[in-house]
């Protein structure tokens, strides 16, 4: 059966789900649990973990604040026979535990000749958007997908974080779950009965001839609605959304680009050295005879991620600048 | 330090297992030393050679399920929890057939079979996986326990501290057992832990640790055998701080050791050897004849010359092999 459900209540099920289907999933970090050491009541109000620990009280742990600590405790437990899914709260916290996602989770198993398994999912919060600054509202995936062993998703719709999660949890490799923090009280269906989406699949949003539009994260959802303008003007944009950017779903990418003959992506991680520059090469290599015109990207710009809500709304790709890129991209090709 | 642990409540085969792995820590690591230079061996190695005695009084007291996460210097971590080392010297020669295929070489051996978790090349860097595998034991309903070696320099990490915080807070079975050898490269502990222990940062946040004589096998075995029965009946950590110097440089053709005093190896090798200072007291409290400790040095000599003749002449790994084991599946 599918309801109607939050993209935070469809991460919070499918941890219940699995925790339910296997005990070897276990879920700490902090205040996963809320309220440990307190003389109130439960704490985690509103996170994806709340109510777990009551349902499950030998797989929820709490963590102190050891990030370097309880991330390598996730890569020792995953090598050791456990499936952790650990919380880093927010992604930009990578930074204090960086050690042990770049050299412990992502080489083990290499390192020891295949050997070892690190069957662990690190979620995170990430994105702009909720006035946090500069610490925390950035999209560091690029970061992620750069590094071999780890596998990085992104979902952008509620289904697809259930079904992500739950593919992420039974995946026998490292994977980073990245949840955009604007998207947690979004609302879709969901099936009910658990499901997995298996990684490296990408989802077409919508089909369109005219342009291919490749999006991440929350960037789907103002493709979207650049795609619905765009269509009253005659313009058909065809929507991919890759879920995981490693590994990436290239040839779905390759195939769109191949209908349509346009790319252009939207990526809310800042420019250089990120995903839009990668797929725009990625194309550039594998599917230039069927370019009919130059690949756009837009990214946020090569800053931090600014405070104030004026600065920050004018600091990601907005809907009307994917729309005018594709107007200009489609168009200007046109009249040639 | 406690008074010495009196050796006749130990039965012989023990003792002489004793010898046997520390004896063989060192061949295999004087050996390593030997054929360094001959560059038959890449890249970086650091030898224990001076610090045989703590890793095999800790792993002596370890179940094989039983759980170690290594350092840099780990080859003797190895051999105590018993890798084979023929598979060990393939691997420091890069080889097909090696410990982990050649994919690791020293600074990442490992044997997942045998619980050792790896060598690792970020120093603290395998302290958080030694938590991880304590809670994987207890998680599982298992008695199992884990340790976690690390130098001093190590020990000034972060992950080092978070890690001691986790396991009190955790109440993890795990064991941490600081191998101060008096230097985080060419930098002496008498400038970088600002004190001279690591035991009380242990005790600041509730763990008990202890100081222990680190070239004394005896002694790391009867404080490992006390901290390893407080992990598996469920009471959390310990910290052992074990004092023995290293003998040779940090690193393999590159440390001169122009750091130390003129002589201070001479003096630890005439006056702090673990391995003949165990050998010694064998024989002069009659646990062991000296022709008991002849035949061990005999057969663990031509153990280690077979293991270093198998690495010269095996194969290297295909060059497919660069891209496999990755991921499980991509």
């Amino acid at each position: 059966m599918t309801r109607i459900r939050s993209y935070l209540e469809a991460v919070g099920e499918a941890l219940e789900q699995e925790m339910r289907r296997d005990p070897r999933v276990v879920v700490f970090g902090e205040d996963n649990i809320g309220g440990t050491g307190c003389d109130g009541r439960l704490g985690n109000a509103w996170g994806p973990t709340q109510g777990l620990h009551e349902k499950f009280p030998n797989q929820v742990f709490d963590a102190p604040i050891t990030e370097a600590a309880f991330v390598g405790a996730a890569v020792g437990a995953a090598a050791t026979g456990l499936r952790p899914v650990t919380d880093l709260l927010f992604v930009d916290f990578m930074g204090v535990c960086f050690d042990q996602i770049l050299n412990q989770a992502a080489k083990l198993r290499y390192m020891v000749g295949g050997k070892a398994r690190v069957p662990l999912v690190l979620r995170a919060m990430w994105g702009t958007g909720m006035r946090r600054g500069a610490q925390h509202s950035q999209a560091l995936y690029p970061i992620l997908t750069h590094i071999p062993g780890l596998k990085v998703v992104l979902p952008s719709t509620p289904a697809d974080a259930k079904g992500l999660l739950a593919g992420a949890i039974r995946d026998d490799d490292p994977v980073i779950f990245l949840e955009h923090k604007m998207l947690y009280f979004s609302r879709g269906e969901v099936p009910e009965d658990p499901y997995v989406i298996p990684l490296g699949v990408a989802r077409t949003v919508r089909a369109g001839s005219d342009c291919t539009i490749v999006a991440l994260g929350r960037m789907v959802h103002e493709a979207a609605r650049a795609a619905e303008e765009l269509a009253t003007e005659g313009i058909e944009c065809e929507i991919v959304d890759p879920r995981v950017v490693s590994p990436l779903d290239s040839e779905a990418i390759y195939a769109s680009v191949r209908r349509t003959g346009y790319l252009i992506v939207v990526d809310e991680a800042t420019p250089r050295c990120g995903l839009a520059g990668d797929i725009a090469s990625l194309v550039a290599a594998n599917a230039f005879d069927a370019l009919r015109g130059p690949v756009r990207i837009l990214t946020s710009p090569h800053a931090p991620v600014p405070f104030s809500p004026r600065l920050e709304d004018a600091y990601a790709p907005s809907a009307a600048q994917i729309t005018d890129a594709v107007r200009s991209t489609v168009r200007r090709a046109s009249h040639v | 330090m406690p008074t010495k642990v009196d050796a006749n409540s130990i039965d012989q085969d023990q003792l002489l297992a004793l010898y046997r792995t520390m004896r063989t820590i060192r061949v295999f690591e004087e050996r390593v030393h030997v054929e360094f230079p001959t560059e038959a061996i890449p890249g970086a190695v650091h030898l224990y050679v001076g610090q045989e005695a703590i890793a095999t009084g800790v792993c002596a007291v370890l179940d094989d399920a039983d759980y170690i996460a290594s350092t840099h210097r780990g080859h003797g971590h190895a051999i105590a929890k018993g890798c084979d080392v023929t598979a060990m010297m393939l691997e420091i020669y890069g080889r097909a057939g090696g410990l982990c295929g050649g994919k690791g070489g020293s600074m990442h051996i490992a044997d997942f079979d045998r619980g050792m978790l790896g060598a690792n090349g970020v120093a603290a860097g395998g302290v958080p996986l030694g938590c991880g595998a304590a809670l994987s034991a207890r998680v599982r309903g298992t008695d199992r326990v884990a340790v976690a070696f690390v130098g001093d320099g190590g020990a000034n990490q972060g992950s080092f501290a978070e890690s001691l915080t986790l396991a009190v807070v955790w109440r993890l079975p795990i064991i941490f057992v600081v191998e101060d050898n008096g230097y985080a490269q060419s930098t002496g502990t008498r400038f970088h832990l600002g004190g001279r222990d690591l035991a009380p940062r242990a005790q600041a946040v509730g763990i008990p640790a202890r100081v222990i004589d680190g070239y004394d096998v005896l002694a790391v075995r009867a404080a490992a055998t006390e901290a390893v029965d407080r992990a598996r009946s469920g009471n959390g950590p310990t910290l052992l701080d074990c004092k023995a110097q290293r003998f040779f440089g940090h690193m393999e053709g590159w440390d001169q050791q122009a750091y130390r005093s003129a002589g201070e190896v001479d003096v630890l090798r005439a006056e702090h050897d673990p391995v003949r200072l165990f050998a010694d007291r064998l024989i002069r409290e009659r646990l062991a004849g000296s022709e008991q400790i002849a035949a061990v040095d005999l057969a663990v000599a031509a153990r280690i010359d077979r293991a270093v003749e198998e690495a010269r002449s095996a194969k290297d790994p295909d060059v497919d092999q660069v891209l496999t084991d990755v991921y499980v599946d991509y």
